[in-house]
């Protein structure tokens, strides 16, 4: 394995990632909290992130399956987990959030769940990307330029 | 986690309790404090920060500085709080009021978090004695605001107000209590504030006049064009310090 490629793609893709507008600054702040005593703090904070969220991510799916549905709860759970994606610099997936919260406060039940698929897609998108900036290989790669944003969730 | 206080070794460190729910700000803020050669301690709600803070019933009025002398009411002696906002149960907020109402924990500076920017948000948090607030997600520079604030605390052990900062602002406010009470002069205040409220608010803490320029400053930092427009398009393939 060529090490110098894969950190040269590694650098390129999270450079487009940013200027794709996937991550913003919060996630250059977060890269520069890194240091030689936190060697992978970025990769452990992102890594918490979607063990976190996949607890509200369910609870969401949850409370839509609900009847009558608790626009409250939604509110609540969506508000949480928008912070948790503002904190990691998931710019992509949190401006998805807001769309949600005006559904929960119109209480449209049907916005709400369309929205969330959306939210979830970006979301696992994300992740896939972030998986092979973390862990460049040469199958994460090429998998990588594989998925377009408008790919499906696998 | 991060419940045990680090072995303190240097008694003079800083020791900063911070509570938010959130597992991810927990560790953002954790690293942001570590970062700038705090001790920290994390917790996840507002009722473990009472606990952590020994916080019981107290007929001393005495004031007490902990940075200074230990508390004897306190199991381990905490310099700061810097709480979330929003939290289930007892909000940041409740917190925020409870220590300040606790005669052995009211010196101990509080400062707020919040991922909304609402102004009467913060000036309830300020005007109940908030020292800072800080719009998430915070950040280094966020934190770099609250050195004046730890300098001057360590200073005034035996004064119970604060002295005035020789900053424009404090001068300002100073001068206006003086001569005009209902004057408003504050031409760095961001204009999206609700000023009459706040300078009434002002005018009716006698208490504590430092105590409010420290708010006045912070209100003024809060609502800075750099914290209020969380949209931060500077962005570079390089990274740059904040």
């Amino acid at each position: 394995m060529d090490k110098v490629r894969l950190q040269r793609e590694a650098a390129f893709i999270r450079s487009s990632l940013l200027d794709q507008g996937y991550l913003d600054e919060q996630f250059i702040q977060l890269e520069e909290l890194q240091d030689n005593d936190n060697p992978n703090f970025v990769e452990e904070v992102v890594t918490l992130f979607y063990t976190d969220s996949a607890r509200l991510i369910y609870n969401i799916d949850q409370a839509l399956l609900s009847n009558p549905t608790d626009f409250t709860k939604l509110d609540d759970y969506m508000h949480q987990f928008k912070g948790s994606c503002s904190s990691i610099g998931a710019k992509k997936v949190k401006n998805e959030c807001n769309g949600f919260g005006e559904y929960c406060e119109a209480q449209n039940y049907d916005g709400c769940f369309r929205t969330f698929q959306q939210i979830k897609q970006e979301y696992i998108n994300l992740k896939k990307k972030l998986e092979t900036y973390f862990q460049p290989s040469y199958d994460h790669i090429y998998a990588y330029y594989l998925i377009s944003p408008y790919d499906l969730m696998r | 986690m991060g419940m045990a206080a680090a072995a303190a070794t240097e008694s003079q460190q800083f020791h900063v309790l911070a509570v938010d729910d959130s597992l991810i700000d927990r560790k953002l803020i954790e690293r942001l404090l570590r970062t700038s050669s705090y001790q920290v301690t994390t917790v996840d709600s507002g009722t473990k920060a009472l606990e952590f803070l020994g916080l019981r019933e107290n007929d001393d009025g005495t004031p007490n500085t902990p940075s200074i002398s230990p508390n004897n009411h306190q199991e381990v002696e905490v310099n700061m709080v810097i709480t979330d906002y929003c939290m289930p149960g007892m909000t940041g907020y409740d917190l925020l009021k409870k220590i300040k109402e606790s005669s052995s924990l009211r010196n101990i500076p509080v400062v707020i978090m919040s991922s909304e920017n609402v102004p009467s948000r913060i000036s309830r948090c300020l005007e109940e004695g908030a020292e800072e607030f800080f719009l998430k997600p915070v950040r280094l520079s966020d934190l770099n605001r609250l050195k004046p604030h730890i300098m001057k605390r360590s200073k005034l052990k035996d004064q119970d107000q604060k002295q005035v900062i020789p900053e424009k602002i404090d001068t300002l406010l100073e001068v206006q209590k003086q001569h005009q009470p209902q004057e408003e002069a504050q031409p760095q205040v961001q204009p999206n504030l609700e000023q009459q409220q706040q300078q009434q608010s002002l005018q009716q803490n006698n208490n504590n006049n430092n105590n409010s320029s420290n708010k006045r400053k912070s209100m003024e930092q809060s609502l800075s064009p750099e914290t209020t427009d969380r949209t931060r398009p500077r962005y570079s393939g390089i990274a740059t310090v904040v």
